[in-house]
């Protein structure tokens, strides 16, 4: 046995040596770091941490196992997927092919191509949700339309950067502050832009306390912010178990291409309302998210190898996406002035910052915001109204979107 | 499909504005229907009640209890411990530098974070 022979062939397949041997191995020595920094930011400054460590935990791995020429212990190979993606491949549309190849990580990516995961997310965000503010005060939908504003500037700022259609459609759907809206427009439409976008959305929707506040203030006066709203009306269990019924119906007619997100979003919705499927919404709520999320994350975070992310287009997505969550809070503030005027100054124009469908987390903030000027209000479930409305706002702007580039 | 892709300047304009008025479109059609929804929902809450009351036997009105003396009213509380509430009540009524006989509280409900 040639023991020299085979610990040099070790040496030479080992990741140590392909940081240096192979092309653009270094690259992945940048992400790796970047994984530690992201994961820093999860379990440190603690942002969006169920999902951050996820994804930061998947970079690592898919860089510490894929170098360019070396993929055969990989985890994650992008190679494959741009087989399955390009129509003058003999692998295009292949899961066969995929199947056949692929490592760990592959296999859990698939549930992101095929739309699954964003789905079941929103299964559990839907049990999670109570619609009840808003069906209380119905005109928060506006608020949650007018913020999405950023979607579409973000779009339009996309284009003129030099991004394609379907790529400048998956960059402002950040702007509508909704991780899993945003991974499954972007899977359908840009998959190759899914690890920045994913890392911008969830980024700013942990810094919304951060990025909202300034804003809020900038767009309102201090009598606008001390108006205390009067309390909204209390919805029957019949309402709310109809709501579900009633939007899936009705948005699905609108907007077919909602049908996955809207669809599932009510389904878990009409588990925690019906009074019948307790269990359902339990493991809608819990068990099946958290199971989801770790295979959502990791495989998102997967996609972040060097070779797709460390390029200049990474940073104008990431640009783009703050410019989006802001012009989207703006565009919600606007609404909100909009109905103080027209209401004579009884709603409190904050709320309308909270039209952005990160939740509960803007909602919080009008909240938070509010309370600095006038110790005696309680905006929060005001502003639940806009912030649930964001949820379905988002899902349509990506529905549209979708119907438009999606071929 | 290559002019969505490859898209023009002006082009993009005009998706971005009928996306917007999309969005608004839906969520206008959409809070009418929630509208109606409600409207059906509370007049047939109002007629059931009325029904109710005419039902029921005519009944010596209840008389409204008064409040003893230094409490906060009558108080429901859901998936909350007597302690808490005794304490966020104690909190409120410092924070806003009242007497908490001075105070109504109707009810106190924990939220919790994963709820919305």
């Amino acid at each position: 046995m040639d023991i020299l022979g085979t610990l040099q062939k070790l040496g030479m397949e080992s990741g140590f040596a392909a940081f240096f041997l192979t092309d653009g191995g270094w690259k992945n020595l940048i992400m790796i770091l970047i994984s530690f920094g992201l994961l820093y930011l999860g379990i440190v400054k603690k942002f969006e941490p169920l999902l951050l460590c996820g994804i930061a935990f998947g970079c690592l791995l898919s860089n510490l196992s894929y170098f360019v020429g070396m993929g055969a212990n990989a985890l994650y190979h992008p190679e494959l997927w741009e087989a399955f993606l390009d129509e003058t491949s003999p692998y295009f549309h292949s899961y066969g092919h995929i199947m056949s190849n692929a490592g760990l990580l592959d296999f859990f990516y698939i549930g992101v191509k095929a739309g699954i995961y964003p789905s079941l997310i929103f299964l559990g965000v839907g049990a999670m949700t109570d619609f009840g503010p808003l069906l209380s005060n119905p005109k928060s939908l506006l608020l949650g339309a007018a913020a999405q504003l950023g979607v579409f500037v973000a779009f339009f700022g996309a284009v003129l950067l030099g991004f394609t259609g379907p790529e400048a459609a998956s960059i402002g759907i950040i702007g509508g502050a909704d991780g899993p809206t945003a991974i499954y427009l972007t899977t359908k439409l840009a998959p190759q832009l899914l690890g920045p976008i994913a890392i911008a959305a969830y980024s700013y929707m942990a810094l919304i306390p951060l990025i909202q506040p300034p804003i809020m203030k900038l767009f309102t006066t201090d009598k606008m912010r001390k108006v205390k709203m009067e309390q909204t009306r209390e919805v029957s269990k019949t309402e709310k178990i109809v709501f579900p019924i009633v939007v899936a119906t009705f948005v699905i007619l609108l907007l077919p291409s909602t049908a996955p997100l809207v669809g599932c979003l009510m389904l878990g919705n009409l588990f925690r309302e019906c009074g019948v499927t307790d269990r359902l919404s339990d493991t809608s709520q819990n068990a099946l998210m958290n199971i989801v999320t770790i295979f959502l994350a990791t495989s998102v975070g997967a996609t972040m190898v060097a070779q797709n992310f460390l390029n200049f287009n990474t940073i104008k997505i990431i640009v783009l996406g703050l410019c989006a969550f802001a012009i989207s809070t703006i565009g919600g503030l606007v609404g909100g002035l909009v109905m103080y005027k027209t209401s004579g100054g009884r709603i409190n124009p904050l709320i309308g910052s909270a039209g952005v469908s990160a939740v509960p987390m803007a909602a919080r903030v009008a909240q938070d915001v509010g309370r600095k000027y006038n110790k005696t209000n309680f905006l929060l479930m005001h502003a639940m109204g806009p912030n649930v409305a964001g949820v379905i706002g988002s899902a349509i702007a990506a529905g549209f979107l979708l119907s438009v580039f999606g071929g | 499909m290559d002019d969505l892709v490859n898209i023009s300047i002006g082009n993009a304009g005009v998706i971005a504005l009928l996306g917007y008025l999309v969005v608004f479109l839906g969520l206008v059609l959409l809070m009418v229907v929630i509208m109606i929804m409600g409207k059906i929902m509370v007049a047939k809450a109002k007629k059931a009640q009325a029904a109710a009351a005419a039902e029921a036997p005519a009944a010596p009105a209840p008389v409204p209890k008064e409040p003893a003396p230094g409490t906060a009213g009558e108080l429901k509380l859901y998936d909350t411990d007597p302690r808490d509430a005794a304490m966020i009540m104690a909190i409120v009524a410092d924070t806003l530098g009242k007497p908490l006989n001075e105070l109504r509280f109707k009810s106190i409900r924990e939220v919790k974070d994963d709820e919305i």
